[in-house]
């Protein structure tokens, strides 16, 4: 092990370094802003899905720097200090240096505890569309008024009872335009997920558990509703589209609904947060 | 005196009798079928019953499990020294300290043959799990349910998924820590040689047991097994709960036995200061193998009272709650992904100086980031049920927490990256999976902040997304870094070096085909694609056969590095020198292959091993003087 340490006079490379990552980040981060921001999910479909959006451009935004600034480092570190003479050098034995250490901590925990501010204040305004339990502590502005729809998860599909119009119940999920919106969302089985990706609005099926979750609609378009959690044998194939239409379309819609399912309504149970389970079955 | 006496070697039918690997599985099977015939006589036990093809009835398979692990353990031989201590014999330290092969097939103490076992026998595990990988991504070719029919899809997510995470929490503390925390620290053992070895057979009959889950038809529930799915489920399910409840003690034994070995077992002059960074590592992650896998079982063994028992922990219907399992599995589940993650970290800090040819930058922050790590690790489970409805109120709590653990995370990444800084950088194969890491983690790690904010994740919740970020940090921070350990240390292992230019290729290949296959799985599941799916939109057909193809090129580097390894070990036999990366570490100053006893005389430390570059010549470490602590 006779190795001769080498020192690295010469260029300057901590500045060089930090240099180019200002630059390099500098650029990059309004463009991965501009050129990726809108192409982010869950688009433009409710409030809240313009909520998430802006929510993922900023952390795209946070995220570019940090990614430039290790790629950059390892890109500049592998070409700048390869040992290319095929003899065994050592490098200088520095085993450390508080400056860097404290500026780097104080760095990441000032990035960290801002992005959790961020996220928090995000949250707060709306529930940003997620499941929140029976009591729902971030509810937007005007939830008072919002329109109940309760969403029932079963192996292996997803129906939908509205409280407000006799409690219905139908097989697919039409809503309201620009209306706040209350879900519902409970189980009878399983543990299911309601996701209607177009709307951002995410929220577990649990038995005996009201999950509520708010979304304020924007114009009429068609969505995409998953199951999120595995719920079984059929999971793959528990999706469906919904709708959300004009207010008087749904009311149209509603008022029919009502009409064709009336001799299936009265043999429902009476509308509920939540219904008792199907007893245990062993299903695949 | 001819003590030399010719040995007569027995017949080979001769020589399966006795406490051996052999005689476990026979007493295994015929345990089985004892525990499930008494299950048969608790309940059910109709003709029926016993004469239709998949068994139903859960007391007997589960009892037929425990039956048949005991009389495994009993067949290995693990009887013989309790039951001597019984009947009042002193105790006594070695078994078995026989050469040759059979060592390696029944109950051996020296922790260099468990260590070679782990890593054989693990490989082999994870070689299935990958397996099963491979048919997931070739049902996934189409969007429709072409190959496999639904419920054996799930199975094959089920079963990749909890094999891997079973087997991989031992990946690393398996085979390397196993085999060289003793040599790192100048011990000659570890501290409880027997329990380590039944960490490992616990392991190999907790893999059996899973992929008897076949016979059963399969489980449904991924690797989480969610209740109440896992109560409706049928008996495979079975085989799931008793192989995670096996892998927990194994766990939690391991991680016991490497606390108590690195605590207690240094050698003179190894103060805590002077410990290697992959034995600090392997303590960051052996306190949460001690700590979360008992939560594990415990969970586990509320499910098989659940199931078998008319229990009612987690049914809505008898009073229990589905949350109650979520709270306990993750309470077990978070610290699980940083024990797979842990010694990833700590492989990397630990081959850099050597490659560098520098000493490890900032000593005290990379521990301190590895034990953040450990103890953050428990404060974040309920990141994984953001959108579940419980304590919707703590979310911010939780979303803060997940992000500050990125910070002693962040340590780990300073250190390794100014490590290399200004240093004399080798490109080895273990060198290039080391660098690897470090993008792979990066990406792994800023997917984890879209997780960890809650607006962004109800979105990327149960995606695609989320399943690429947890590949990202788990394969990329794992799997390459037990490459790393393996293309590193395997010239110790057994005295022979891997080939270079096809460990060149295999990295190359997996590094490239590992990134094509998990980065547009991000898009896939910005996309909407849900995870565990059979079928998918048909807008995202081109991505998820773009995914399966390099997902299949990723395979074939595996059988690439399954060549290298056969060839090399036991065609080519290229004798390694006794310290071929010329590291400092004390495990490269023994001879290839390691003695039996590992140190004549136990040695003396002075410096940590990174003292690359210093101007007085390395000190290696001496020798203790005779009488030493030995």
């Amino acid at each position: 092990m006779s190795s001769q340490p080498v020192t690295h006079a010469g260029p300057a490379h901590g500045r060089r370094f930090l240099i180019s990552w200002i630059v390099l980040s500098a650029i990059a981060t309004p463009l991965v802003a501009i050129l990726l921001g809108p192409l982010l999910p869950p688009g433009n479909g409710s409030s809240e899905a313009t909520g998430q959006v802006f929510d993922n451009e900023v952390l795209v935004a946070v995220v570019t720097p940090v990614c430039v600034f290790v790629l950059l480092f390892l890109v500049y570190a592998l070409l700048s200090f390869s040992n290319r003479t095929g003899e065994l050098l050592d490098g200088p034995p520095t085993r450390g240096d508080t400056r860097i250490q404290v500026t780097w901590i104080v760095l990441t925990t000032a990035t960290v505890l801002s992005l959790a501010a961020f996220g928090t204040y995000e949250l707060l305004q709306s529930g940003s569309g997620g499941g929140q339990g029976p009591t729902a502590a971030f509810a937007p502005s005007g939830s008072s008024k919002a329109l109940d729809v309760q969403v029932i998860g079963q192996q292996w599909e997803f129906t939908y009872r509205y409280p407000t119009f006799g409690g219905v119940e139908t097989p697919h999920l039409v809503l309201p335009a620009d209306t706040l919106i209350r879900l519902h969302v409970t189980s009878l089985d399983a543990i299911h997920s309601f996701w209607a990706y177009q709307l951002a609005v995410k929220a577990d099926a649990n038995p005996g558990t009201d999950n509520i979750a708010y979304v304020l609609t924007k114009g009429p378009r068609s969505f995409d509703i998953h199951c999120a959690e595995l719920c079984g044998l059929w999971h793959g194939y528990m999706f469906d589209t919904g709708q959300v239409v004009g207010q008087s379309q749904f009311a149209a819609w509603i008022k029919q609904q009502q009409a064709a399912f009336a001799p299936v309504t009265k043999y429902l149970p009476p509308y509920a947060t939540t219904y008792q389970p199907d007893p245990q079955r062993r299903a695949g | 005196m001819s003590t030399m006496a010719v040995e007569v070697r027995p017949p080979a039918w001769r020589r399966l009798i006795g406490f051996n690997a052999f005689t476990g599985i026979v007493l295994g099977v015929g345990g089985y079928y004892l525990g499930w015939f008494v299950g048969h006589q608790i309940s059910g036990g109709s003709i029926g019953y016993y004469a239709s093809a998949a068994d139903q009835n859960d007391i007997s398979v589960i009892l037929g499990y425990f039956f048949g692990v005991i009389g495994f353990l009993i067949g290995l031989g693990f009887g013989v020294y309790p039951w001597a201590r019984l009947r009042g014999y002193p105790p006594s330290l070695r078994e078995k300290e026989t050469q040759g092969t059979s060592r390696y097939f029944g109950l051996c103490t020296d922790h260099k043959v468990v260590g070679i076992q782990y890593l054989i026998g693990i490989g082999l595990f994870i070689f299935i799990g990958g397996l099963n990988a491979m048919l997931i991504r070739l049902e996934l070719m189409s969007p429709t349910s072409h190959v496999f029919p639904p419920g054996q899809y799930l199975t094959l997510v089920s079963m990749h998924g909890t094999m891997m995470m079973g087997m991989m929490t031992s990946g690393i503390l398996g085979p390397f820590a196993n085999y060289f925390v003793p040599l790192m620290i100048g011990a000659r053992r570890m501290a409880f040689p027997r329990i380590e070895s039944l960490t490992f057979w616990l392991l190999m009959a907790a893999g059996a047991i899973l992929t008897t889950t076949i016979f059963f038809g399969g489980f449904p529930t991924g690797w989480t097994g969610y209740e109440p799915l896992s109560d409706q489920a049928n008996a495979g399910m079975d085989s799931y709960l008793v192989f995670f409840a096996l892998v927990g003690i194994s766990m939690c034994l391991l991680g016991l036995n490497m606390l108590a070995t690195i605590i207690t077992m240094r050698a003179p002059g190894l103060t805590w200061s002077r410990l290697p960074m992959f034995c600090w590592g392997v303590v960051a992650t052996a306190i949460l193998n001690l700590l979360a896998a008992p939560v594990l079982v415990a969970v586990l063994a509320m499910v098989m009272l659940d199931r078998t028992a008319q229990t009612s922990f987690f049914l809505v219907s008898g009073g229990g709650s589905p949350y109650l399992y979520q709270n306990l599995f993750w309470i077990f589940g978070h610290p699980e992904v940083y024990i797979l993650a842990l010694p990833g970290f700590a492989i990397v800090l630990e081959l850099l100086p050597v490659f560098a040819r520098k000493p490890l930058w900032g000593y005290r922050l990379a521990v301190a980031g590895m034990l953040g790590v450990s103890l953050m690790s428990w404060l974040v489970w309920q990141h994984h049920i953001f959108v579940s409805g419980i304590n919707s109120d703590l979310r911010p709590f939780y979303m803060l927490s997940t992000e500050i653990i990125s910070i002693p995370t962040g340590f780990t990444f300073l250190c390794g990256l100014m490590t290399l800084w200004r240093g004399q950088l080798r490109y080895t194969v273990p060198m290039l999976f080391c660098l690897a890491w470090f993008f792979n983690f990066l990406i792994g790690g800023l997917s984890g902040v879209f997780l960890s904010d809650v607006p962004s994740d109800v979105t990327t919740h149960g995606t695609f997304f989320s399943m690429a970020h947890f590949h990202y940090t788990i394969m990329g921070g794992l799997i390459f870094t037990f490459f790393a350990g393996i293309y590193y240390w395997i010239p110790k292992m057994t005295g022979y070096m891997l080939n270079e230019r096809l460990g060149k290729i295999h990295f190359w290949l997996m590094f490239i085909s590992f990134n094509s296959t998990f980065a547009p799985l991000f898009a896939i599941g910005f996309l909407g694609q849900p995870r565990r799916v059979v079928t998918y939109p048909h807008n995202l057909q081109f991505l998820n056969q773009w995914v399966s193809i390099s997902a299949f090129v990723l395979g074939f580097s595996m059988l690439i590095f399954i060549y290298n390894f056969v060839y090399s070990l036991l065609f080519a036999r290229v004798k390694a020198p006794a310290n071929p990366w010329n590291s400092l570490s004390l495990e490269w100053q023994l001879p290839s292959p390691v003695p039996v006893h590992n140190f004549d005389r136990i040695p003396v430390i002075t410096e940590d091993p990174y003292g690359y570059g210093s101007p007085t010549p390395a000190a290696v470490p001496a020798p203790a003087p005779a009488g030493g602590s030995a």
